[in-house]
């Protein structure tokens, strides 16, 4: 992470330098700011442990669970690692799905199948592709770096009471992308986001995110325990409740690697 | 009483010290066909027991135990039972170290597994090769920046089981395994050895091993009476160096496995190389669908050899729905290059409830060409259903 402190304390000095010598920070500009500085903000967690209950709910309301644990590893100068073990449905028991983001390219990801004991490798180019019968697709739940999107501030905006920042985030790999942007509220004091809506690649809106339960932890790192996700045009919607953050729990390369997940609980 | 006690142990997240789960299943086979051979039963019905046992240490040392049973109408060889995994797994500085039963999966393929070979077949589960014994095994994983090796002692050779008298999809002549013949004269306490090195090399998974040991795979040999011929298994001592590879390139999915062995016949290698293509939220649903293509070659005399594939294509499709019941299809066609032979397969699966899951199966072989091993099962096509409860 070492590279990117420099590198984002050179955009900022290039900010201060453009405000100082009178020009104005273009909307691209304080975009970026913004999601630099969230960015910084979660820094040096090291690693994350969490168990989620995904909730399905179809057009009618019905109702279908699945529990996950989830584990992440902050990964210095590259995109985190993150495994997801399932508990249920209990005929997917023990799958679990392995990624390493990277920050430029395409992730690396793979899946666990229990019953065969075999790991396949999956093209992680599937990123709008849903994960597992959820409204989130893959590049929802994969780790946010700066890397893979350019931004563009939108405008100042009160959400329920809070003062926060819109601002466009536009996918840097849009061929692959679900979407043609997303719009993010993010509240000015802490930064964290509490709203996002998705806009799909004919520019119509397609779902939209909402957060809440905020818990700070380690006095730091702000974490929602749960979120809402609607998908605007097919009526579905899926939560993830999110209990029992651990942080900084011990975790080594070694709980990451694909050889290993048959021991992965 | 199962209930009451998964309902007292199972806890179902992580972090828990103890774990108890497994599955019971119910399963009914009707052959499309008459059998062809004397003595074997038409239909069979069937229920099959799996559970799991795991427990943590707080040592960081884990414990896992896989019973498995199943009880056939038939009442021959496919009742049967098998301790699938049990073994302790010691964490060590940069490396594991895993005692005991154990089970192990090498290869990339989808159809064929040509690789796989550190565990034994269990052939009356099904012809797929899906489905292995457990293996007793010392297995030291050494985790290096530059890939994992994987030293395996294997102490105890398993035999391979086959279909009995009255079983379905099995060979003309009965396979007698009291029988059974070992090259080497330590028989199945001869203590195999494998080596296996893997890594990741960008977007490409690679493994390579070495083998040294008992066949999994045996020779089949005429004897017995003229009037009652059987088949004997003959278990050489071979070296075996194998190749497994998986690689994503744009939105393709490559695979290939590769096998060199010698120590039964004429030294001989064999090779599948396939891809998969998948189309993703087709048509704006939420389903997926994935193409598949395979080719398998194997340069082994034929003799009584088991395998079929020597020269096949295989074309197939996974559809998932991706819907809440887990909906899930994968279909293909086998289709010998020289031989007439054509293999029709289907498995689906979809969850009725949060513990039920449905599964069905179809099989159907057609042509089957005198030459190849698929005409002794020729008439056995079949469609399976399963229904699974999950505790």
């Amino acid at each position: 992470m070492k590279l990117f402190t420099v590198l984002t304390a050179a955009l900022f000095s290039a900010v201060v330098l453009q405000i100082s010598a009178g020009r104005a920070e273009t909307p691209e500009e304080k975009g970026l700011a913004i999601a630099v500085e969230a960015e910084r903000r979660d820094q040096g967690f090291g690693d994350q442990v969490t168990d989620m209950v995904m909730i399905l709910r179809n057009r009618n309301g019905q109702e279908s669970k699945r529990e996950i644990t989830n584990k992440i590893l902050e990964v210095k100068n590259d995109g985190d690692k993150n495994l997801s073990i399932f508990h249920t449905p209990h005929d997917v028991r023990g799958t679990a799905f392995l990624t390493f983001s990277h920050k430029s390219g395409d992730d690396d990801q793979w899946l666990y199948l229990p019953a065969l004991k075999r790991v396949k490798r999956i093209n992680s180019r599937n990123k709008s592709g849903s994960f597992m019968g959820s409204e989130f697709s893959y590049e929802d739940i994969s780790s946010q770096e700066i890397e893979k999107y350019t931004y563009k501030y939108l405008r100042d905006e009160i959400l329920d009471g809070r003062e926060c920042t819109v601002v466009k985030y536009y996918p840097v790999d849009q061929e692959n992308s679900g979407y043609s942007r997303q719009v993010v509220w993010r509240d000015k004091k802490e930064y964290r986001i509490w709203k996002v809506e998705y806009y799909d690649r004919k520019n119509s809106h397609l779902k939209t995110l909402t957060l809440a339960d905020y818990q700070q932890y380690l006095g730091r790192y702000w974490r929602a325990k749960k979120l809402h996700m609607v998908n605007h045009q097919n009526g579905k919607s899926t939560d993830l409740l999110y209990k029992n953050y651990r942080f900084q729990t011990g975790l080594k390369e070694r709980d990451f690697n694909k050889n290993r997940l048959q021991r992965a609980r | 009483m199962l209930l009451i006690l998964g309902a007292v142990l199972v806890s179902p997240f992580s972090g828990t010290a103890f774990e108890l789960n497994g599955s019971i299943a119910l399963e009914g086979q009707y052959f499309l066909e008459e059998p062809g051979f004397l003595n074997q039963e038409e239909h069979t019905a069937s229920v099959a027991a799996k559970a799991e046992f795991y427990h943590s240490f707080s040592t960081g040392v884990s414990l896992v135990f896989k019973p498995f049973v199943r009880l056939d109408s038939n009442a021959d060889e496919r009742s049967h039972w098998d301790i699938r995994e049990a073994n302790f797994l010691y964490p060590i500085e940069g490396a594991d170290l895993q005692v005991g039963i154990g089970k192990v999966f090498w290869g990339a393929a989808e159809f064929v597994h040509l690789v796989d070979i550190i565990n034994q077949t269990d052939l009356v589960e099904g012809i797929d090769e899906e489905e292995k014994l457990g293996q007793p095994m010392l297995r030291l994983s050494l985790f290096q920046d530059w890939g994992l090796v994987d030293l395996f002692l294997l102490p105890w050779f398993r035999e391979r089981n086959f279909p009995g008298e009255k079983d379905r999809l099995r060979t003309p002549f009965v396979i007698d395994t009291d029988q059974t013949l070992y090259e080497s004269s330590s028989e199945e306490q001869h203590v195999d050895l494998a080596l296996r090195y893997s890594s990741t090399f960008g977007d490409a998974d690679i493994g390579l091993y070495q083998f040294i040991g008992t066949s999994r795979e045996p020779t089949l040999i005429m004897n017995g009476q003229p009037d009652r011929p059987v088949l004997l298994p003959y278990y050489e001592q071979i070296r075996q160096t194998g190749l497994d590879l998986q690689m994503t390139a744009g939105s393709w999915l490559l695979k290939g496995e590769v096998l060199y062995r010698s120590g039964q016949g004429r030294n001989f290698a064999a090779a599948v190389a396939g891809f998969e293509y998948t189309f993703f939220s087709m048509y704006e649903t939420s389903m997926d669908l994935g193409l598949i293509g395979e080719y398998v070659f194997d340069d082994r005399e034929s003799r009584l050899a088991l395998s079929s594939f020597n020269n096949d294509i295989m074309v197939g499709f996974r559809l998932a729905l991706n819907d809440a019941a887990g909906t899930e299809l994968l279909g293909g066609v086998i289709k010998d290059l020289e031989l007439s032979t054509c293999i029709f397969s289907l498995e689906a699966g979809r969850r009725i409830s949060e513990r039920i899951k449905l599964n069905a199966e179809a099989l159907l072989i057609s042509a089957a060409d005198e030459q190849d091993p698929a005409y002794w099962i020729e008439k056995d096509s079949y469609i399976l259903l399963e229904l699974v409860y999950f505790f």
